[in-house]
């Protein structure tokens, strides 16, 4: 089961659990069932599971905070939404292991009493729409031959990566314009339609799946003490081979290129356009993980002939597009730092203006509303502080 | 009754007149007809009672819900880094010369529209791009002209 892939200094182990076939799903369930429904929570929030979309936050916790939400109906949705630049593992798990993702929207329904449940699907993966149908149909009238009150559905993004932020994908299931909510109130307790509502990602509900399965004793055998269990990853870039990967948590960056760069690897950007962009000399010293650098599953490793000017120039292009443009720092800061680079390059404006957008940067970390606007300076300052001359020249 | 009109409200009798419906029924009117047009939003407005400005703010924020005319094939190529690496450039030039179009223009005979998108979720297979619902990836200008050529005969 574990292959370890010995390194001179750590270890890289590439695991497989996520696309083992599924074992008997109504078992599972009705062992699950049987059981008390507070000791499994406390079995998953034991597990240490944190959110596989990139958030972190404790999955068992999560489910725990909205079984106790009061409310006579609540939601589970699958935050199927995976609009990160350079993720693409959920596509790959909905496409091979879609079983699994259906049996983990069950299982929370169950244990937070949720009768419904809703997969949000991008628009850029409609073509598997047919598929999730028709196994959705089937997995319906199993859960009901169980007595497990839980219906699937489906629903559809329209081309918008803010809609991958928990409210504004509720907002959007709303029929609304895919701008975030404040928080409090969170999902657990006023989500999709006001109610209750656990939003997932798709690999989270995986890998419940595999608690259930593996009991949390074996899954904490996984990873490290702040990043258990394993963790897919979606590694593109100049590559000695791409794909996804699944490993355990806790690696070192360094490491990590041995195994994956061609070789020739100037930088890596760990955990997409929303992430950090780590420079050669910071590979040995760099976690991944919660404890270092914690990524949704985007690596996208660059050699020495790109420009990382271009890197960042894509990035921030795409953040002021997809901005919701609800928020003033978010909305006017995005286009700001894209300008301000462009005219850097131009030389319309001197090099210390780099250090005017760093500025800006920080102050939208603090002052956007999302996740969206607070982490567009994760990949501004670590670009231009690593790579300035290559953003002014 | 117009046409639309008929069309809207099968689509409000099959997914329901709450607001909760305007997605699923923006997006079926976006697979029947390739955009939503202004008389399309009045009517779902109508059907759904809302203000035609809350049917137009939600449509026009959603990139793959158009608010004006498409062709019957939208192309959609991934223009974020990974794909940019590996050479969409290049893609996109083969296909604004195949189709006589630039990027965010629709051929003369209406069955062409050219976009482009950001991250399609294919990036190590880039370049990647869609034909409506249809993902078509590792690119290369020549694979990409025989695929728009094969769409031309359709």
């Amino acid at each position: 089961m574990k292959k370890t892939i010995t390194m001179e200094s750590n270890k890289l182990s590439r695991v497989d659990y996520i696309f083992r076939p599924e074992t008997n799903r109504l078992d599972l369930l009705k062992r699950v069932m049987s059981k008390d429904k507070d000791d499994f929570l406390l079995e998953l929030i034991d597990s240490g599971l944190k959110g596989r979309g990139g958030a972190g936050f404790l999955t068992g916790l999560k489910w725990k905070l909205a079984k106790e939400a009061a409310g006579d109906k609540k939601y589970v949705i699958c935050n199927a939404d995976e609009g990160e630049p350079g993720t693409f593992k959920d596509r790959e798990i909905l496409d091979r292991v879609a079983g699994k993702v259906l049996t983990g929207m069950a299982l929370c329904g169950y244990i937070v009493g949720a009768d419904e449940g809703y997969i949000y699907l991008r628009a850029e993966y409609r073509f598997l729409s047919p598929k999730l149908n028709k196994m959705m149909a089937g997995i319906n009238e199993e859960l009901k031959s169980i007595g497990l009150n839980f219906k699937l559905g489906i629903r559809y993004g329209s081309g918008a990566y803010v809609c991958g932020e928990e409210t504004a994908l509720i907002e959007s299931m709303e029929g609304k314009r895919g701008e975030p909510r404040n928080k409090p109130p969170f999902p657990v307790t006023e989500g999709y339609l006001g109610k209750p509502t656990v939003v997932n990602n798709v690999e989270t509900f995986v890998n419940t799946v595999i608690i259930a399965e593996i009991g949390y004793h074996e899954y904490k055998k996984l990873g490290t003490d702040s990043s258990r269990g394993m963790k897919l990853f979606s590694i593109s870039g100049d590559c000695s081979k791409e794909g996804i990967f699944e490993l355990e948590l806790g690696m070192s960056l360094a490491d990590f290129v041995d195994e994956f760069g061609d070789g020739d690897t100037k930088a890596v950007q760990v955990g997409g356009a929303s992430g950090f962009c780590v420079p050669r000399k910071k590979f040995k010293e760099t976690i991944i993980g919660f404890e270092g650098i914690p990524t949704g599953g985007s690596m996208k490793i660059f050699n020495s002939s790109r420009s990382m000017y271009n890197v960042l120039h894509n990035y921030l292009d795409f953040f002021q597009e997809e901005s919701c443009g609800q928020c003033t720092p978010c909305r006017v800061g995005c286009q700001q730092l894209y300008k301000g680079i462009m005219a850097v390059k131009r030389r319309e404006r001197p090099a210390t203006y780099l250090d005017e957008l760093v500025k800006l940067a920080e102050t939208m970390r603090f002052a956007s509303k999302c996740g969206l606007g607070q982490s567009v300076g994760n990949a501004f300052v670590s670009i231009v502080e690593n790579f300035r001359e290559e953003i002014v020249y | 009754m117009s046409n639309t009109e008929n069309f809207v409200k099968e689509l409000a009798d099959k997914y329901g007149r709450s607001r909760e419906s305007l997605m699923p029924i923006l997006q079926e009117i976006v697979d029947v007809q390739n955009y939503v047009n202004d008389e399309a939003m009045v009517n779902v407005a109508r059907e759904l009672d809302l203000s035609a400005a809350e049917v137009y703010g939600t449509a026009s924020f959603y990139s793959f819900i158009e608010t004006r005319e498409m062709g019957e094939y939208i192309i959609r190529v991934c223009k974020t880094i990974v794909c940019d690496m590996k050479g969409k450039e290049a893609v996109l030039r083969a296909i604004e010369d195949t189709l006589k179009v630039k990027i965010g223009e629709t051929t003369p005979d209406k069955k062409f529209t050219l976009l482009t998108t950001n991250c399609l979720g294919w990036c190590h297979k880039g370049p990647a791009m869609l034909i409506n619902n249809e993902v078509f990836t590792e690119l290369t200008p020549g694979k990409v002209v025989d695929i728009i050529e094969s769409y031309m005969h359709k």
